[in-house]
């Protein structure tokens, strides 16, 4: 490969790749499946199978799945504005979407908290007019959840639908396709897998997150308990095997949901003859 | 259908791309909106189509009004420069989508779609790429499957943009001569854009030569070639040697054999099968030299340098077949004889 390539610099290249790698993404992970090798199996489903963990997993990826979906959908419309229609302060709107890029997760989460609990400003509106309550709920983790992930969606989306050819469209009015048909058969289709991508990245970030979730949703065990909160009160408590345990649970389902929608990629692909 | 544009005009913000446009094309023909990159060509296409507004006027199509329906009303087949297929969809979903859409009521069963959609790849002899996806074709390819797509919903006007300017001058040739057969089996009326001059005279049947934004002639290709009606045309269609009628011009033109002396204009246009070289006979007064020259097939084109008086030098092209300028056995730097055999006067 190397002999033939013309490409140069594959030798330091691959090899710098290689090491980073190594350092940061599989030793660490290695060292956690090493660590959770010291619990038998027993040990191990006794802590995983502990109804308080099970809830945790039920609450942290049935929160992430849900805020994905209204990420996608509310992060597809606001591509769409960005890229298909001028009007003022487009500029300061772009900017404004990468802002939980930046912001400390914990200070949105801190913000969330503050409007949403039930004295807060939103909070006491949510309540007296429609009954809900969204912080210390599951639907406050979602909110929360749906404004750090929502970034991710537009990103992805934006460039396959700046690069979308127009042509298209017009050809498909041609042929005296209605708006809703050229959205629903051509455009949309051609914008999905890198919808999927977005998902993706909401998902797993979302099923990650930890800062902006832990204020809004008041940690209530089997109720509004995620996942990496457990794991961290695991650790403060010194127990490293039940930390480690529930982590390499939750990386082998994050691994197998990701790999399932990249399988799923893959299919919309090839059928929609991209590949 | 016969299509009428009246008063059509177009800014694109201080740009005036159509400038007030009338245009009459009848059934059947095939058109060609011929003119340089900028001429408005395929926007007057496009508000044909429906595709762009014009900023006034009307498009009448079959003598209705059709100036506010919208692109997928008004029965047209569109072709893009750049095919425009569906990308996420085989060949034959591209040609079938026209099907597809429309209203359940009006909507074909399956069977009748696939087999419109076979008969419309056969006429344009690809239906072996039907479960190809367009990325798996080459550019011809690509284009005659989205003629075929255009055909698919029985459009009573076919218009083309630029349909050879993406491909190969091989694939171009024998593109052109299939669209022309294909017309003359289908007969509908078609418009195609493009900017090449050879291309229109090739495949049209009319040809409407626009510049700025305005229509410099409209005619059978023959005609505008013979009669061009203003400058422009004169050198935009084929190639012309243009002489300037200041003295000197005057007195080469007079001894070439042109009258000069009621000249209709300032520019004399000749066309280079116009003028006829010899062998100067002992007592003639050979005024030009051979330069150099290049074969064009059966034609040759020959570069001419006429000797001014104060010295300076132009070419002339002259153009003749290939067996006739063998006989005269002449070489480079040789003196001739010229004899101008028609020329049309520009102001």
């Amino acid at each position: 490969m190397s002999k033939s390539s013309i490409m140069p610099g594959f030798r330091p290249t691959i090899g710098f790749t290689l090491i980073y790698l190594g350092l940061v993404v599989l030793i660490p992970l290695s060292t956690l499946v090493f660590k959770s090798f010291q619990l038998n199996w027993d040990d191990y489903v006794h802590i995983i199978t502990n109804k308080r963990v099970l809830s945790s997993f039920r609450v942290s990826f049935s929160t992430a799945l849900v805020a994905a979906m209204i990420a996608s959908f509310f992060g597809f419309i606001v591509a769409w504005v960005l890229v298909r229609y001028l009007f003022l302060g487009k500029r300061f709107f772009h900017a404004l979407i990468d802002l939980p890029f930046a912001l400390p997760t914990a200070v949105a989460g801190i913000v969330l908290a503050t409007i949403f609990q039930p004295s807060g400003f939103l909070g006491k509106l949510l309540i007296d007019s429609f009954g809900i309550q969204v912080a210390f709920k599951p639907l406050g983790i979602v909110m929360a959840l749906i404004f750090i992930s929502i970034p991710f969606v537009v990103r992805t989306v934006e460039p396959v639908l700046l690069e979308f050819e127009s042509a298209m469209e017009e050809a498909a009015s041609s042929l005296g396709a209605t708006r809703w048909q050229v959205f629903g058969k051509i455009i949309f289709p051609n914008v999905f897998p890198a919808l999927l991508t977005g998902f993706a990245l909401a998902f797993a970030r979302g099923v990650g997150e930890y800062g902006s979730v832990i204020f809004i949703a008041g940690n209530i065990p089997y109720i509004s308990e995620i996942v990496p909160l457990l794991i961290v009160t695991k650790l403060e408590q010194f127990d490293i095997e039940g930390a480690t345990a529930i982590a390499l649970t939750m990386l082998v389902i994050s691994f197998v949901l990701l790999l399932l929608i990249n399988l799923l990629q893959l299919w919309v692909r090839k059928r929609s003859g991209q590949l | 259908m016969s299509i009428l544009l009246s008063n059509i005009s177009k800014k694109f913000g201080t740009f005036t791309a159509l400038d007030n446009i009338n245009l009459e094309i009848p059934e059947g023909e095939l058109v060609a909106l011929l003119g340089p990159s900028g001429c408005g060509k395929t926007t007057l296409l496009r508000i044909i189509a429906g595709l762009e507004s014009a900023d006034q006027g009307r498009v009448l199509l079959s003598g209705q009004d059709r100036t506010d329906h919208d692109v997928s009303q008004r029965g047209i087949g569109f072709v893009f420069q750049h095919y425009a297929l569906f990308r996420h969809m085989t060949v034959f979903e591209n040609v079938a989508f026209g099907l597809r859409v429309k209203p359940r009521r009006e909507r074909p069963s399956n069977e009748v779609i696939a087999k419109k959609v076979h008969a419309l790849l056969e006429l344009v002899q690809l239906d072996w790429l039907h479960d190809r996806y367009p990325d798996q074709l080459s550019g011809g390819q690509r284009q005659r499957i989205a003629l075929a797509r255009a055909l698919a919903v029985e459009p009573s006007v076919l218009l083309l943009d630029e349909p050879f300017g993406a491909l190969d001058a091989s694939v171009r040739k024998d593109l052109r001569q299939w669209l022309r057969n294909l017309h003359h089996d289908l007969n509908v009326t078609s418009i195609f854009v493009t900017h090449d001059q050879e291309e229109a005279m090739e495949v049209a049947s009319q040809v409407v030569v626009l510049n700025h934004g305005r229509i410099e002639q409209q005619g059978a290709p023959g005609d505008i070639y013979d009669n061009p009606a203003n400058a422009f045309v004169s050198r935009f269609i084929g190639h012309t040697n243009v002489f300037d009628l200041d003295e000197q011009d005057a007195d080469w033109l007079q001894t070439a054999g042109i009258p000069v002396a009621h000249q209709q204009g300032k520019f004399a246009h000749v066309r280079p099968h116009d003028i006829v070289i010899e062998k100067p006979t002992a007592d003639s007064d050979a005024f030009v030299t051979l330069k150099d020259w290049q074969h064009l097939g059966s034609l040759i084109r020959i570069e001419l340098v006429k000797n001014g008086s104060n010295g300076l030098t132009a070419s002339v092209y002259a153009e003749m077949p290939n067996d006739q300028f063998r006989r005269l056995h002449l070489n480079r730097g040789d003196k001739v004889d010229l004899r101008i055999r028609h020329a049309h006067w520009f102001h």
